[in-house]
């Protein structure tokens, strides 16, 4: 049914029609609006979930943590400083295999404190082991919370994941979103059953460590998974498809990409002013296209490989940068198109919230077209000369 | 002979000879049976007892990292209420674990009222790690970040009161016992696992590695600080003290001279300044809490 | 062998670690001064003291580590630690 709904309170209801039963978040900005409205549904008993109002984020991730060792489905949001905290128990979830799902409004990191969007803070996490999906728009920040619990739970994969949004540009932002009914999510998304939980019956150790005779091949099964995970995210995201005609089969969505000299790679939000800037220079004849990455991890190596085969160049905007070198996002494109000709050219955009026009999208491809990145975008020369 | 001596916490685990961290998660599980699903955090305890793939725990067991134990607690407790099973859940942490880096998640955990167990099983320091100081370690004990010297007398600062910050969190039952009484420990365990919401236990706990003496003597040492004055057995209710043990108190140097940690105020010269400060501390507990059993003249 | 999800492992393989090899004193029970109070098992941080049908304690060599604890405790002085010959 489409609804005119905020962006936090269209992934809310995704999230309460996932059927959590436990809940454990603490605020920040600008994720607020979907833990208040969850708090709600469960104080008007319209979601039967124990909610845990925990003291930080450390302890919202450590607490899903537990409850997910116990056998529960779990839930929580964050962003920014809030992941930052998390950072730990991050690596804990994918080293102990929880399934445990959380949304990230994307937000940049301090310092500077800024509550702006970009994508520094998830992308942070790329070594961690949780799936990382981008959503461009609200209606695919509210379905890509089902698919990431049908993912993350399926015996094969048994990782957390990340459904990451960028903050205020979609989480605060009111859209129509075609919500599906408690039912419809119920036939996608059956009630979980773990593999293994802490059971008196069934006693078993959790997380124990391991000495150098083991540690590597836990960590070459979880990376495994990570990768096998784009198994599940094709037959799941062919299942959303088929049942309510949003198909999440892809781990890239292709833009204009089939006859493009040059193709901008890019994730999230972004991508709409993108497509955008797309159309307006193919109507100036220049063929440009874009390719969109829904999944950061597992990283469509393959998809990207293929998807870029015909390009003359690439041009990679990066809400992050690994300061010191390039943006996440680039530097892995490059990887994947490795041995090939074509340049892969980064550009740095749109931190910390600096708006992004159409006319920059065209800025950039011009740019590339003339052998020029790997820069800041954008920098205010008067600033920083 | 391959008998069930060891009960839930099973042999072969990793710990030094003469444990008292092992006696008391021995002693722990004895009290709470095996419909209790244990948290641990990093530490000693959970080193020697869980290398991949010999767990030590007959019981359900996690650990996560070393200052969540509280909070992954939380989770578990919420999760067992939401599924309608009627496990109990006991948190086990260090001192270092419980004083310092997981004060955080332990204090929140308290303030919200999950109904769960915590204890520490207190060593005064951090022990896995090799001996450094923590909230926990008490006056003028040298450790290796508060080593005695030419100019240092070992830890500068005294015990944290933590049993009383709890208590201030509105805690039903918090106590405080030592492995030098085993069976006052367990009756603790089952008192504060039948009491609904969050109860805390800190478990004097003496360290035959950290402290220096030889494991043999770990009983005798964990008596002596109770006769000493410088560990008080005690029980709170509502807030409210409610059982102290009692003693014929000794002079704090029985105590301190059996280890290696107090060895600098004895040797080359006794420093009678500083053995009078932590005599005074020792005062100060038998006044605070009624220790002093007066003998008759 | 596979490994346990997550670094996961059901309890029974601790006691392949035979810990009784740190020893290099042994505790030798003398029955005829034992009491049966029970001292010696109780305090026994690895629980490798059992009792036999009579109430007597049986340590169980394998995993003893030798630490002492059980002949200081014992108010009987039914314990003896012996240096291990091997």
């Amino acid at each position: 049914m489409m609804e005119f709904m905020e962006g936090s309170h269209a992934v809310a209801h995704s999230v309460k029609h996932c059927r959590p039963e436990v809940i454990a978040a603490y605020p920040i900005t600008p994720q607020t609006h979907i833990v208040e409205a969850l708090a709600e549904m469960v104080a008007n008993c319209q979601l039967d979930a124990e909610y845990i109002t925990v003291e930080s984020e450390f302890s919202a991730l450590s607490a899903c943590l537990g409850a997910s060792a116990a056998g529960s489905r779990v839930y929580s949001a964050t962003t920014s400083q809030g992941l930052a905290l998390m950072f730990e128990v991050c690596f804990n979830c994918a080293g102990m295999r929880m399934p445990v799902v959380m949304s990230i409004v994307n937000r940049a990191m301090g310092a500077p404190l800024s509550i702006w969007n970009d994508q520094q803070d998830s992308i942070s996490l790329r070594d961690s082991g949780w799936l990382q999906f981008y959503a461009e728009d609200n209606q695919e920040a509210a379905d890509l919370h089902y698919l990431a619990y049908k993912v993350a739970e399926d015996r094969n994969v048994l990782l957390p994941a990340f459904v990451c949004f960028d903050g205020f540009i979609l989480s605060h932002t009111y859209e129509p979103v075609d919500m599906l009914t408690q039912e419809q999510a119920d036939s996608y998304l059956p009630r979980y059953t773990p593999v293994q939980r802490l059971d008196s019956a069934d006693p078993i150790s959790f997380g124990l460590f391991a000495s150098p005779d083991y540690y590597m091949e836990f960590r070459y099964q979880i990376d495994q998974a990570v990768k096998g995970a784009a198994k599940k995210i094709a037959s799941a995201g062919r299942e959303f498809g088929e049942m309510f005609g949003r198909d999440y089969s892809d781990l890239v969505e292709s833009y204009r990409l089939d006859d493009a000299d040059c193709a901008i790679v890019a994730m999230g939000s972004i991508c709409g002013t993108v497509k955008d800037a797309i159309d307006e220079m193919r109507k100036d004849g220049k063929k440009v296209g874009l390719l969109r990455l829904r999944s950061f991890r597992p990283f469509p190596e393959k998809e990207v490989r293929s998807a870029l085969a015909g390009v003359n160049r690439v041009a990679v905007l990066d809400k992050n940068v690994s300061l010191g070198t390039k943006g996440a996002v680039a530097l892995e494109v490059r990887d994947a198109l490795y041995g090939q000709q074509v340049p892969v050219l980064d550009y740095i955009i749109a931190l910390g919230g600096r708006d992004v026009r159409k006319k920059d999208i065209r800025a950039v491809v011009d740019m590339a077209g003339q052998g020029k990145g790997d820069l800041f975008y954008g920098l205010r020369q008067e600033l920083v000369s | 002979m391959t008998g069930e001596s060891c009960g839930l916490f099973e042999y072969g685990h990793r710990a030094c000879g003469g444990c008292a961290a092992a006696m008391a998660a021995r002693t722990i599980l004895d009290a709470a049976g095996k419909d209790t699903i244990v948290v641990s955090a990093t530490g000693c305890m959970e080193v020697f007892s869980t290398p991949y793939p010999e767990t030590a725990w007959k019981v359900p067991w996690i650990h996560s990292l070393f200052e969540n134990n509280s909070a992954v607690a939380s989770g578990i407790v919420a999760s067992l209420k939401k599924q309608g099973r009627k496990e109990k859940v006991i948190a086990l942490g260090g001192d270092g674990a419980t004083f310092d880096i997981g004060i955080l998640c332990l204090s929140g955990a308290f303030e919200r009222g999950h109904d769960f167990v915590y204890i520490c099983y207190d060593n005064e320091a951090y022990m896995n790690t090799g001996i450094q100081r923590s909230g926990a370690t008490p006056y003028d004990a040298s450790t290796t970040t508060s080593p005695a010297g030419k100019c240092s007398t070992g830890n500068r600062r005294p015990k944290k009161d933590l049993p009383m910050i709890l208590a201030a969190h509105g805690a039903p039952y918090v106590a405080t016992a030592s492995i030098a009484y085993l069976p006052d420990l367990k009756k603790k365990v089952e008192k504060a696992l039948a009491t609904e919401g969050p109860c805390y236990l800190q478990v004097h706990a003496p360290c035959c590695t950290g402290w220096g003496f030889e494991g043999e003597k770990t009983m005798a040492i964990g008596k002596l600080a109770i006769e000493t004055g410088l560990w008080v057995n005690y029980e709170m209710e509502e807030g409210k003290v409610t059982r102290v043990k009692k003693v014929v108190r000794k002079p704090v140097e029985a105590y301190l001279k059996e280890q290696r940690r107090f060895r600098h105020l004895f040797k080359p010269t006794r420093n009678e300044p500083e053995i009078a400060k932590i005599q005074a501390v020792a005062d100060r507990n038998a006044e605070r809490f009624g220790i002093d059993i007066k003998l008759k003249k | 062998m596979a490994l346990g999800l997550g670094c996961t492992a059901k309890p029974g393989k601790a006691k392949e670690n035979k810990t009784g090899s740190w020893r290099t004193f042994r505790p030798e029970f003398l029955h005829e001064k034992c009491t049966k109070c029970g001292l010696c098992s109780q305090v026994c941080p690895e629980g490798c003291i059992a009792e036999d049908g009579e109430g007597q304690p049986v340590p169980d060599y394998d995993y003893c580590k030798g630490c002492g604890l059980c002949a200081e405790e014992c108010p009987s002085q039914a314990i003896e630690m012996k240096k291990e010959e091997k």
